[in-house]
C-alpha cells in the first residue's frame, strides 16, 4: 500500500514539470505583456523606465533562460512576485485557494448526491415516467452552460425571490460568531455550488443509471436476492456498491474540468477564489500569477487524482491483485 | 396427477401445472408449459434436458426470481409446505428465500459479489434470517465454511471472491445456501463451470450435506453422469414440457421417451463396448415461437409416425412409478404386453 502511494506521488513530479513548460510556452506565444497593460493603463509612459522594468523582471533575457530560471524558482517553492497585488504570487494564491476549495467540494458534494440519487432512481424506475423525467433533466443540465445557469439562478433565487445573496462569499461589515460566519458562507455558497455542481450531477446521473442497470443484470445480484434480501438492501449493498466504481473514475477525471468550470462560476458570482484571480490575471497579463495558478492548480488536480486512485483501491479489492 | 404415484412421505414441494411465458417482441412464448413436479424431504430430483428446455426457468420460478421482463408465471401453483409460493407477496417470499428454499447457481465465479469479502456475504445471509449478533454470525460463518470443507476457514472469511478458485467459490455458495438450514435446495447446473475433478468433490459434498439434514434437493443438469450419481428420480424436459419421469435406475435401464433414449445414447460411458459410437440426436430443438403441431420432438425422432405429427402426446403412466409423453413408447409397451399375453 505504501509503495503504491509513493509511486503515485512520484508520478506527479514529471507531470508538474510538463505543465510548467507547456504553460510557459503558451503564455509566451500569447500577444501582449504586462508592460503593454501598464502603458495602456497610463501607469508608466517613460521608455527608459520600461526598459529598466524589463530588466528587473528578466524579460530581456532569452525565453529558454527565463524558463530555466522559473523552473529553478518553482523547485524552491518560489512562484515569483506579483506587481499587481504587490505580494508574492504564492501568498496571494494561498489566500484565495480556500474559497475555491470550498466551492469545489460543495459542488462535488452536490453533484454526487444529486447525480447518484437521480441515477439510482432512474435505474430502479427504468422506462417509466420518472426515468424519462430524470433523463430529460440530465440532458438539460448537461447542455446548459454553467454561466447561463448561474445567471438564471441569480435572477430567480437572488433577485426575484431574494432567498440567496447575489454574489460574494460573506456579508460585508457584519461582525459574527464563528458559527454565524460558517452559516453566512454556506448561505452564499448555495447558488454557485449548485450552478457548478448540476452540470456534473447530470453526467453522474447518466453514468450511474447505465452502470446500475448493467450491474443489476449480473449473477451476484441474483444470488443476493436468492438469499432473501429485501429489494432496498440488494440495491444498496450489492448493486450500488459495484455501480459506484465508474462514478469514482469519472470523478477523478472531472476534478480538473471542475477547477476550470469554477473560473466561470466564480466570475458570475464574484466568488473570491483562484478562478477569479486567474481571470483577472490573464486580463492584466500578470503572467507570474497566471503561471502560479496553473502550477498550483495542476498540483491540486494531480493530488486529487492520486487520492481518487487510492480510494478506488479501497473500493475494488480486485485491483490490488493486479 | 401422475407424479403422485411415488409412495412415501408427503412432498415438501409440489408444482402443479406451472406455466411460465416469455413476453417477447415476437409474441408470448410458452417457456414452461404445464409442468408438474414433486420433491419430498431427503429426496433428490434431477431435471435434465438441453439448453433452453425450461429447466432453469422452472428453478427461478420456484424461487420467484424470474427475470421480469420477459419471463412471468402465468398459471399453476408452486406449493411448498402447504403454501402457494406463486401467490405470496414479494415481502413474504423474501422470508422464504434463503431460509426455507435456497439456490446455488451455475457459475460460482460470477455468483459472488466481487467487492465484498466472502465472510461478509455469508454473514449477511445468516443475519437476514436469524436474529444474532455480528460476532455470533461470524462464528456460524466459520462453522459453515468448515462444513463445506474449506481449509483454514477463519482466514478465508476475509478473502475476496477473486482470491478463490471456482471450486472454492462454489463451496462458499453452498455454505451460503445451507446457512439457514433450508428444507429445499435447488442447484442449477452446480458443476457445469467446474473442472471434472472438482465436479466430483462438489457432488460428493452436496450428497453428504443432504443426507445429514434431510433436505429435498432439485438438481438441474444436462450431465447424465451427475444424474446417475445423485438423483433418486429424474424428470426429463423438452421444449418447456416434462416428457418423462422415472426413478433413476429405471430410467437408465429402459428410457421410454425417444428423446431420453437419445440423451442416453449421446452420453459416453465406461461400460460401452469399445469401438461403438456415440449416437447424436440429429437436428435442433424447435424454437418456442415455432413449435409444431403434435409432438415437439417429431422432427428429430427416429420412431416418428403419423399420430406424432397430428396429436400432442400427453404424459401418461406407462409403467409403475413412471410416466412418459410418447406415442412410440406407448405402442412399444402395448406390443410387449401383447407378446407376454400371447
Amino acid at each position: 500500500m505504501r509503495r503504491i502511494i509513493i509511486r503515485r506521488l512520484a508520478q506527479i513530479i514529471p507531470l508538474i514539470f510538463a505543465v510548467i513548460v507547456m504553460n510557459f510556452v503558451l503564455i509566451h506565444l500569447a500577444p501582449g505583456s504586462l508592460f503593454d497593460v501598464m502603458t495602456s493603463e497610463q501607469q508608466i509612459t517613460d521608455p527608459k523606465m520600461l526598459d529598466q522594468l524589463r530588466h528587473t523582471y528578466g524579460v530581456d533575457q532569452p525565453v529558454s533562460v527565463q524558463l530555466a530560471k522559473y523552473i529553478w524558482s518553482v523547485m524552491r517553492l518560489d512562484l515569483g512576485y506579483s506587481y499587481r497585488q504587490n505580494a508574492p504570487v504564492f501568498d496571494v494564491i494561498v489566500q484565495q485557494l480556500p474559497a475555491t476549495l470550498i466551492l469545489m467540494l460543495a459542488a462535488i458534494g452536490i453533484a454526487l448526491l444529486v447525480g447518484v440519487t437521480a441515477g439510482v432512481l432512474a435505474s430502479i424506475k427504468v422506462n417509466t415516467i420518472w426515468d424519462n423525467l430524470i433523463s430529460l433533466g440530465a440532458v438539460f443540465f448537461f447542455a446548459a452552460p454553467s454561466f447561463w445557469l448561474g445567471i438564471m439562478m441569480t435572477v430567480m433565487f437572488a433577485v426575484k425571490l431574494g432567498w440567496f445573496p447575489v454574489g460574494g462569499m460573506r456579508t460585508i461589515g457584519v461582525d459574527e460568531t464563528a458559527v454565524g460566519a460558517v452559516l453566512n458562507v454556506m448561505h452564499h455558497l448555495v447558488l454557485p455550488a449548485t450552478a457548478l455542481g448540476l452540470f456534473y450531477a447530470a453526467t453522474f446521473a447518466r453514468v450511474m443509471r447505465a452502470s446500475m442497470l448493467e450491474v443489476a443484470r449480473l449473477d451476484f445480484v441474483r444470488t443476493a436476492r436468492a438469499k432473501g434480501l429485501s429489494g432496498g438492501r440488494v440495491v444498496m449493498a450489492h448493486v450500488m456498491r459495484n455501480a459506484m466504481l465508474p462514478i469514482v473514475t469519472l470523478l477523478g477525471l472531472q476534478l480538473g474540468t471542475m477547477l476550470g468550470g469554477s473560473v466561470v462560476i466564480e466570475a458570475v458570482f464574484s466568488w473570491p477564489g483562484i478562478g477569479s484571480l486567474l481571470f483577472d490575471s490573464v486580463m492584466s497579463r500578470n503572467f507570474p500569477m497566471v503561471l502560479g495558478v496553473l502550477v498550483l492548480g495542476s498540483l491540486l488536480v494531480a493530488v486529487c487524482n492520486a487520492t481518487v486512485d487510492l480510494l478506488y483501491l479501497r473500493l475494488d479489492p480486485r485491483i490490488k491483485a493486479r | 396427477m401422475i407424479m403422485g404415484s411415488k409412495a412415501g412421505p408427503t412432498p415438501i414441494l409440489s408444482i402443479e401445472d406451472l406455466q411460465v411465458s416469455l413476453f417477447t417482441r415476437r409474441g408470448v412464448l410458452p417457456a414452461v408449459d404445464g409442468l408438474s413436479l414433486t420433491v419430498s424431504a431427503g429426496e433428490t430430483l434431477a431435471i435434465v434436458g438441453e439448453s433452453g428446455c425450461g429447466k432453469s426457468l422452472t428453478a427461478l420460478a420456484i424461487m420467484r426470481l424470474l427475470p421480469n421482463p420477459p419471463a412471468k408465471i402465468v398459471g399453476g401453483a408452486v406449493r411448498f409446505m402447504g403454501r402457494d409460493l406463486a401467490a405470496l407477496s414479494e415481502r413474504e417470499m423474501q422470508r422464504v428465500r434463503g431460509k426455507d428454499i435456497s439456490m446455488i447457481f451455475q457459475d460460482p465465479m460470477t455468483s459472488l459479489n466481487p467487492v465484498v469479502a466472502v465472510g461478509d456475504q455469508l454473514i449477511e445471509a445468516i443475519r437476514r434470517h436469524n436474529d444474532v449478533s455480528r460476532h455470533e454470525a461470524r462464528d456460524r460463518a466459520v462453522e459453515l465454511l468448515r462444513r463445506v470443507r474449506i481449509p483454514d476457514a477463519e482466514r478465508r472469511l476475509n478473502d475476496y471472491p477473486h482470491q478463490m478458485s471456482g471450486g472454492m467459490s462454489q463451496r462458499v455458495m453452498i455454505a451460503m445456501a445451507i446457512a439457514c438450514g433450508p428444507k429445499l435446495l435447488i442447484a442449477d447446473e452446480p458443476t457445469t463451470a467446474l473442472d471434472v475433478t472438482i465436479q466430483a468433490q462438489i457432488i460428493e459434498l452436496m450428497k453428504e450435506l443432504q443426507s445429514s439434514s434431510d433436505m429435498g434437493l432439485i438438481i438441474i443438469t444436462h450431465d447424465l453422469g451427475v444424474v446417475a450419481e445423485v438423483a433418486d428420480r429424474v424428470a426429463v424436459m423438452y421444449a418447456g414440457r416434462k416428457v418423462e419421469e422415472a426413478p433413476v435406475e429405471a430410467l437408465f435401464e429402459r428410457p421410454l421417451h425417444r428423446y431420453t433414449r437419445g440423451l442416453l445414447g449421446a452420453t459416453p460411458s465406461a461400460q460401452r463396448r469399445r469401438g461403438s459410437r456415440l449416437v447424436e440426436i440429429t437436428g435442433n430443438v424447435p424454437a418456442l415461437s415455432d413449435l409444431p403441431q403434435g409432438c415437439a420432438f417429431q422432427n428429430r425422432c427416429p420412431d416418428v409416425f403419423d399420430r406424432c405429427r397430428a396429436e400432442r402426446p400427453q404424459l401418461a403412466p406407462l409403467l409403475p412409478h413412471r410416466s412418459a409423453a410418447c406415442f412410440a413408447a406407448e405402442k412399444e409397451l402395448s406390443r410387449d404386453a401383447a407378446a407376454i399375453g400371447a
